[in-house]
């Protein structure tokens, strides 16, 4: 059972909380023409990176949203972000 | 007859002895035994059969290493399935039935099978999948499948308790590696702790070794315990260490006894030392599975902890250094012993049932015990758990740990340090993180392993009947890789998960394609590292702490009114009042009034400077337009397009909204708010605060509710206040809020107030209402009002792909030029496709019963039926007089007036497409007042 450090609460159990996807997104302007393959590919396309990977995790209890730097292979915990000073 | 018990030694009491069955026959152990040693000592040889082939099978190793010994144990009114007979421990008056035989273990029917072995080679299960059909062999298969019988009592109060605990070092293997690592790493001040799966510490000591640092094993053992105990360590005997997970998470289960519920420990330890030790492998020859073949170190530790001599006449097959001493042990506890080189010829083992003698070169030995080791395996498996590389060690020919993983380190056995002086010092430098002294191994082994194309049947999965010919016929069959060799042959699925076979399979396979043995690899370890009960896992999560029920604050009301109360989405609400009578609550509401507890109904409040344009981006529909004092229906979408959530919307304020989501969505609907509000938008300029719970609603509906509302104590202008409107008033000097608001298609209010003031609102609802004619009414005639109406509920009448204007609600679609959540999902090409499956209304023939929900709309093409639609909800509807159902139908609105075939469960029925909406189309009823 991994351990994430939530900027909030800190160091807490993983089944607290919930992945939001990979970080970085960015939701394109739907009030101009947006072609179906940036939608499917902002909607679907994971980069499923091997190693350090950026993703944004929820804490359920306590509402943040963060972004939680970790390794995807060894399943080593790099680093948290707060969102609000760092928008994707 | 063959083992017996030595008059004095191990770490058994002779004094209390205990009394015991095994397939129906008395028998006597002793307090210390393991149903496995007690077998032993009165000389019982076959214990069970195998698995395929029923042939006879004798105990094999001594501890986890054993595949063969799984019994049904009961004991007074408790039973266990398949339980291993060597790591169970006797009580008194256990009862043990062998698996897998009948009558009994000694005499089993289905022993013919054994003739038969020819037409059951590996892989015959899966190619009954392919020719001539599965189902002739299916119903066979699944008898013959199967070990234990799971008994049908629960076992009362079988639940595992969990608990969570940390340390600097976590020790597991009670051994000479692990006791010196233990007390090193406890002397220099860390906190630790020491875990080993017997109830005695001590692990291979007492087998082999004289005197340990100048005192007896035992001695030493105490001696060691007292001081890692004096340096503030921790001892955690009888407790298995069964997985190494993430940031390293180690799972202990901690034996209670028979019949109890194991305990879980999740230990967060900052280093593990890993001393599990090594395991004796088989030598595979002909015959190798008569009962009287075993583990050489098996018989040792037999001997040394039980005080059990498994032979009288002793042949030794073996290929290493470590022979000669243990061939002396046995000697001096009185075994006639004699050693044969194993790599000097092949093999034989003699006698049909249970074995007589061995054959070598020619030669015949009599004997009643056969002790193979080709070798020693170090217990690698928490290695592998944690990620920890392996290394192929030529001289020791065996896997040991090779690259460690973050914080792991392994020593003694386990290592490959199989020299106990090495083992000592290799673990107390390793417990403190000291450099560990160059150390020369006395280990000698010639390695041995199976050698293709040998005539007789040799086995190499005792327990699943995995025989060398059968590695053969995988190879020959291209199942080559070891994880394809394993799951086609079931080689190291048994019990054991492959503790005595995988070595000897995969060496198997490295000789049959002239590889070596590490190109070959192994079958990734997994935990649990012994079989551990599913409720381990789970402990008391289960029922209302696995899934607590929302309870209503009315709920005292409900039930002294008679509610039958039921889970709804979650919360515990009233299906009905009094005897079930559904007709008769909705008729009410329609001729009366309905008192409905709609507390559960979402209630999220959105607030801040963003909020209004906020909330017109998580909505489907335009809400900016929205007046203050007004409530809008809608939809909250995913990003795809799909209906996620729907209900209405209230304006409070400019810049504050209460959110009225459906009642089972509230969390999911908060959690996808806040997502948006902090990923994407400025969190300080909105907020979102569920306050569901701190406003409990009453809601009344019906004709004459209007009526009731009259004679509340609320100060509205009921003569102002028009459907889809909200005012803020108060209710007994507290503050309320009431939503015009309808579900029904009745005029209806939902009166919302503080929780301690909910009570005498109900209380006044129910008494303005008697004189009128209404009542209270449940969640069940709720589901019918809606359904006449045709309102939808979120999940029921929509599915994965349903989006708005498959529900008549296109203009945003068409119209909404501000972004919104789901916009570019509702314009894909699958969104525009005109064969869109839309909301419709059936009926069906005069006198026809309700269709059944989920039932198929189907049509004929040329290649035969297929489905249209489903029907989503149904039901016999009192204010129509007539069953009417929803469905969703591809082209839906464009077949109204069209009759359709229904089909379900092989029947078919007819339903003409009409509008959902079966009452008061023009919305007079929902408007009056």
């Amino acid at each position: 059972m991994q351990q994430f450090p939530c900027p909030f609460c800190g160091l807490r159990n993983e089944q607290e909380f919930h992945f939001a996807g990979e970080a970085g997104k960015i939701r394109p302007d739907t009030t101009r023409k947006v072609s179906a393959a940036d939608w499917a590919d902002y909607l679907y396309t994971q980069k499923n990176t091997m190693g350090e990977v950026r993703e944004v995790w929820m804490h359920s209890p306590c509402a943040e949203i963060f972004i939680l730097r970790r390794d995807s292979v060894s399943m080593a915990v790099l680093g948290v972000e707060q969102l609000r000073k760092n928008k994707p | 007859m063959s083992g017996f018990r030595i008059a004095k030694g191990g770490l058994i009491n002779r004094e209390q002895t205990l009394d015991f069955t095994f397939d129906g026959r008395k028998y006597q152990g002793v307090k210390g035994d393991t149903l496995a040693s007690a077998l032993l000592a009165n000389g019982v040889r076959i214990v069970g059969r195998s698995f395929k082939y029923h042939r006879p099978r004798g105990v094999w190793g001594v501890w986890f290493d054993d595949p063969n010994a799984i019994f049904d144990l009961t004991l007074k009114d408790v039973s266990l399935p398949n339980c291993p007979a060597t790591t169970t421990h006797l009580v008194e008056g256990m009862s043990a039935r062998a698996v897998n035989a009948y009558p009994s273990a000694q005499f089993d029917i289905k022993g013919v099978f054994d003739r038969f072995h020819r037409f059951m080679p590996a892989g015959f299960y899966y190619k009954t999948f392919k020719w001539p059909h599965w189902h002739l062999f299916e119903p066979v298969i699944r008898k013959m499948a199967g070990l234990g019988h799971l008994g049908s009592e629960i076992i009362e109060g079988y639940q595992s308790e969990q608990h969570n605990i940390r340390c600097d070092l976590l020790v597991i293997g009670g051994g000479p590696a692990g006791l010196a690592g233990a007390q090193a790493a406890a002397q220099a001040g860390q906190s630790v702790i020491l875990v080993d799966d017997h109830p005695e510490f001590g692990g291979g000591l007492y087998r082999r070794s004289k005197d340990i640092e100048g005192v007896k094993p035992a001695q030493w053992v105490a001696r060691q315990c007292r001081a890692i105990e004096a340096a503030g360590g921790r001892l955690m005997p009888a407790t298995t260490a069964f997985g190494v997970y993430d940031h390293n998470m180690v799972a202990l289960a901690q034996d209670k006894g028979f019949g109890l519920a194991p305990t879980l420990w999740r230990v967060r330890a900052k280093r593990i030392l890993m001393a599990t030790g090594a395991t004796d492998r088989p030598v595979t020859f002909a015959n190798n599975d008569r009962p009287g073949v075993m583990s050489l170190d098996g018989a040792l530790e037999y001997l040394a902890r039980y005080g059990v001599l498994v032979g009288r006449k002793i042949a030794v097959l073996s290929n290493n250094s470590f022979v000669e001493p243990a061939a002396e042990i046995l000697r001096r506890a009185g075994g006639e012993v004699r050693v044969l080189d194993a790599t000097q010829g092949q093999a034989k083992a003699l006698g049909n049932k249970v074995l007589h003698g061995v054959e070598m070169n020619g030669q015949r030995f009599d004997c009643d015990t056969l002790l193979a080791s080709s070798g020693l395996t170090p217990v690698v498996h928490l290695w592998r758990h944690a990620g920890g590389k392996l290394d192929w060690d030529e001289n020791l020919a065996a896997f040991i740990p090779g690259k460690a993983p973050d914080n792991m380190r392994a020593a003694g056995a386990a290592n490959g340090t199989f020299d106990l002086d090495n083992a000592l010092s290799e673990a107390r430098a390793k417990a403190i993180g000291a450099p560990v002294p160059k150390q020369k191994s006395t280990y000698r082994i010639t390695p041995l392993w199976p050698k293709p194309d040998a005539k007789a049947r040799q086995w190499i999965d005792f327990q699943h009947d995995v025989t060398l010919k059968d590695i053969e016929l995988a190879a020959r069959e291209n199942y080559a890789s070891v994880e394809h060799l394993k799951r086609y042959t079931t080689l190291g699925m048994a019990s054991d998960q492959g503790k005595t076979s995988n070595m000897t399979g995969l060496a198997a396979m490295a000789a049959l394609q002239g590889r070596s043995i590490p190109e070959v690899g192994t079958t990734t370890f997994r935990p649990p590292f012994v079989p551990v009960p599913i409720g381990l896992y789970g402990g008391a999560r289960r029922g209302q702490l696995f899934n607590p029920l929302k309870r209503l604050v009315l709920e005292d009301r409900h039930r002294a009114a008679g509610a039958a109360l039921g889970e709804y989405g979650g919360w515990l609400r009233p299906g009905w009042y009094g005897a079930r009578d559904i007709t008769r609550e909705v008729l009410r509401a329609r001729n009366a009034a309905g008192i409905l507890d709609a507390s559960p109904l979402g209630k999220i409040e959105v607030m801040g400077p963003d909020a209004a344009s906020f909330v017109n981006f998580i909505y489907y529909n335009t809400i900016s337009t929205l007046k203050t004092g007004c409530i809008r229906y809608g939809f909250m979408l995913t990003e795809g397009g799909i209906v996620y959530d729907d209900g209405v919307i209230a304006r409070l304020a400019d810049n504050h909204f209460v959110i009225s989501c459906s009642s089972s969505h509230v969390e999911s609907v908060t959690a996808a708010l806040e997502s948006w509000r902090q990923d994407g938008n400025d969190p300080d300029r909105i907020f979102i605060h569920d306050c569901t719970q701190n406003w409990p609603t009453v809601t009344v509906t019906g004709p004459k509710a209007r009526e009731i509302m009259a004679q509340l104590d609320l100060s509205i202008d009921l003569a102002d206040f028009p459907h889809m409107t909200w005012r803020e008033t108060r209710f007994k000097q507290a503050a309320a809020r009431v939503a015009r608001v309808s579900f029904t298609g009745d005029t209806s209010y939902e009166i919302s107030v503080p929780v301690d003031k909910v009570h005498a609102l109900w209380d006044a609802v129910i008494l303005a209402g008697k004189p009128l004619g209404a009542g209270p009414i449940g969640v069940e005639a709720l589901s019918v009002l809606r359904a006449e109406k045709g309102y939808i509920i979120v999940g029921k009448d929509t599915d994965g792909e349903v989006m708005p204007h498959d529900l008549g609600f296109a203009i945003p679609r068409a119209k909404k030029t501000a972004a919104f959540v789901g916009d570019r999902g509702l314009h894909t090409d699958n969104a525009n496709r005109e064969d869109r499956r839309q909301l419709v209304g059936l009926r069906v023939p005069d006198g026809a019963v309700a269709l059944a929900t989920g039932a198929h709309l189907v049509e004929k093409s040329a290649s035969g039926l297929h489905s249209i639609g489903v029907v989503t909800s149904s039901y016999n509807s009192p204010s129509i007089g007539q069953p009417i159902a929803l469905a969703l139908v591809e082209k839906g609105t464009e077949r109204m007036g069209e009759t359709l075939t229904i089909w379900h469960m092989d029947q078919q029925n007819t339903a003409t497409v009409v509008s959902p909406v079966f009452l008061d189309p023009k919305g007079a009823r929902l408007n009056a007042g």
